[in-house]
């Protein structure tokens, strides 16, 4: 007996071979340049040279020197209050409308699915540049209903919103998400509500929103995260112009990093995003604690 | 009742018409890569005064002598390997984590869930400088080492959830036959996961074809370009450009994500619906 649980604890213990890569990785990949990183934001550093020491200079040069730093970090906030509401309030509209029995309904999501399925590719951020454009399709169908022109990209006043835009129609796949999350809640709930004389209000805000609020506290946390730290649509589509209004923080972090080799700087960039995110998480997470209604715990 | 029928109605028309309208920016794009300059911004008839394929021969001669044939098959060689060894990499830890009770398992697995919070934006730096060091710039290598280290805990985590719900009795009835773990882990786990396997590549496969940011941070030679670096290259390098072979490539660079999909579409909504559920 003593035997046989000694060779089963040793069958155990061959768990550490099949996660050694991700050990390894989580080491050498992600542990560690995290450490360094949260070093380098307190030297200077450019590639070619070792880092430098430098103190706070970094981190006070970027709260109270560099104009561009406050002005990155409000457009960063503006396109993520933007956008994050934008995608998940467009998918829990489409969702709910999607939920009854009807016809076609595989081949509808799959249509709302596929800007999802492209992203934030570069062929993308490209079509966008080009329908926006000042004498682009956008404009001419605008002129052909009688409505004003816009400046989309060339302005600063609508070029980040512009961008946004491109953000919010892809909010196919966390809508399918949605859809199954509303797909699961039980009818019996329903039915007692309407016993009870609920509303179509009454039961959209007591039984819908909490029945499926984990799927929409886990959008939130990841497109958040996503969100503070994007920067290809930025890059591709506007350059972070007309005058800086849409040169969001991760594209901030990368010109420092990459075009004037500024690491040290760059990472305490990188550091201020990294907390914005800790934090914007924590509040979530405080704010939704009795909110977030979970059926079943998860046991490990 | 009555009332109930007609919002019904309202509904499938708005759904519908919104439908086409999310399509619209895909449908013109297509459209586009047979116009001209004048035809795109000077007339707003949806349809080419003539389906001329110029845009997609030209376009594909590419720029500088380097064709698009090279910028898909470079695409290719990084996208391929890092699916193949994300999946791979991805289920074994998963297995180790889903099926083994050693010490330290609890917050080795909280650490790996943790790190789905992790954001690229503070690594960035320092990876590039450790691939730099292994003369890695330039080379597939900083797209292939994370996949071989299975660093993506996303699709642990989806994969972990996965396991966890195939009976443990299979794999035991396998050691009392005298399987090794690993033999019980290929033979018998390895294929009733294959949903799950799909899933994850297939999302792996679409992010890390999108992906330009890492393209942009390691590849600098033009040869051995990505196809989202082509695309940008495409409209910065020209003065005037011409926008059909430009929605031509960009249009060609989205149809192997157009079959994909179509090909494998249960999996995708699958995917999507249990993690989102599962997370």
């Amino acid at each position: 007996m003593k035997n046989k649980i000694s060779s089963h604890d040793r069958r155990q213990l061959k768990g550490y071979i099949y996660i050694l890569p991700w050990l390894i990785g989580f080491l050498v990949l992600q542990l560690i340049p995290f450490i360094q990183s949260f070093y380098y934001s307190f030297t200077d550093y450019s590639i070619m040279s070792s880092p430098k020491f430098s103190g706070l200079k970094n981190y006070i040069t970027l709260f109270t020197v560099d104009p561009e730093f406050w002005n990155s970090f409000k457009v960063t906030w503006i396109y993520t209050l933007y956008t994050v509401p934008g995608k998940i309030i467009m998918a829990l509209i489409v969702a709910m409308l999607m939920n009854r029995d009807m016809k076609g309904i595989n081949g509808l999501r799959t249509i709302y699915y596929i800007p999802s399925l492209f992203g934030g590719s570069v062929a993308i951020c490209i079509l966008w540049r080009l329908m926006f454009m000042d004498t682009g399709v956008i404009n001419g169908i605008l002129g052909a209903f009688g409505l004003p022109k816009l400046q989309w990209l060339g302005n600063t006043k609508t070029a980040l919103p512009t961008i946004c835009m491109m953000e919010i129609w892809q909010f196919g796949s966390s809508m399918v998400m949605m859809l199954a999350a509303l797909k699961n809640v039980p009818k019996d709930l329903y039915e007692a509500a309407d016993l009870d004389g609920a509303g179509a209000w009454d039961k959209f805000k007591n039984v819908t929103i909490p029945q499926i609020s984990p799927i929409i506290f886990f959008n939130v946390i990841m497109q958040t995260n996503n969100a503070l730290q994007a920067f290809t649509n930025a890059f591709v589509i506007t350059k972070g112009g007309p005058l800086k209004s849409t040169y969001l923080l991760g594209m901030k972090l990368y010109q420092e990093a990459f075009s004037y080799y500024k690491m040290g700087y760059a990472s305490a960039i990188s550091w201020v995003i990294f907390a914005t995110i800790m934090v914007v998480t924590l509040l979530l997470f405080r704010y939704s604690s009795g909110k977030v209604y979970y059926s079943d715990a998860g046991d490990f | 009742m009555k009332k109930n029928k007609i919002g019904h109605y309202v509904a499938n028309v708005i759904i519908t018409v919104a439908g086409v309208l999310m399509l619209f920016p895909i449908l013109w794009m297509f459209l586009a890569t047979f116009k001209t300059n004048e035809e795109i911004f000077g007339s707003l008839k949806l349809l080419p005064n003539s389906f001329d394929f110029s845009g997609y021969i030209e376009g594909w001669k590419g720029t500088a002598g380097i064709t698009y044939s090279t910028y898909f098959k470079n695409t290719f060689l990084i996208v391929i390997p890092v699916v193949i060894f994300t999946v791979a990499s991805c289920s074994m830890v998963a297995y180790g984590f889903a099926r083994f009770k050693f010490p330290g398992k609890k917050p080795l697995f909280m650490l790996l869930i943790s790190t789905l919070m992790l954001p690229n934006a503070v690594i960035m730096i320092p990876r590039y400088a450790l691939f730099n060091s292994f003369g890695w710039v330039n080379t597939y290598m900083p797209f292939y080492a994370p996949a071989v280290l299975g660093t993506y805990p996303f699709f642990v985590f989806m994969l972990v959830q996965f396991m966890r719900g195939l009976p443990k009795e299979l794999d035991e009835s396998a050691y009392i036959d005298g399987c090794g773990s690993f033999q019980a882990f290929v033979q018998i786990l390895i294929p009733l996961m294959k949903p799950a396997l799909f899933s994850a590549g297939l999302f792996q496969f679409i992010w890390t074809y999108n992906d330009y940011l890492n393209p942009l941070l390691y590849i600098n030679s033009a040869k051995k370009y990505t196809i989202s670096l082509a695309l940008k290259l495409s409209i910065d390098a020209e003065s005037v450009i011409p926008w059909n072979k430009v929605m031509a490539m960009a249009f060609v660079s989205n149809i192997p994500l157009i079959i994909l999909f179509f090909s494998a579409q249960k999996y995708f909504v699958e995917g999507i619906a249990t993690q989102g559920l599962k997370g």
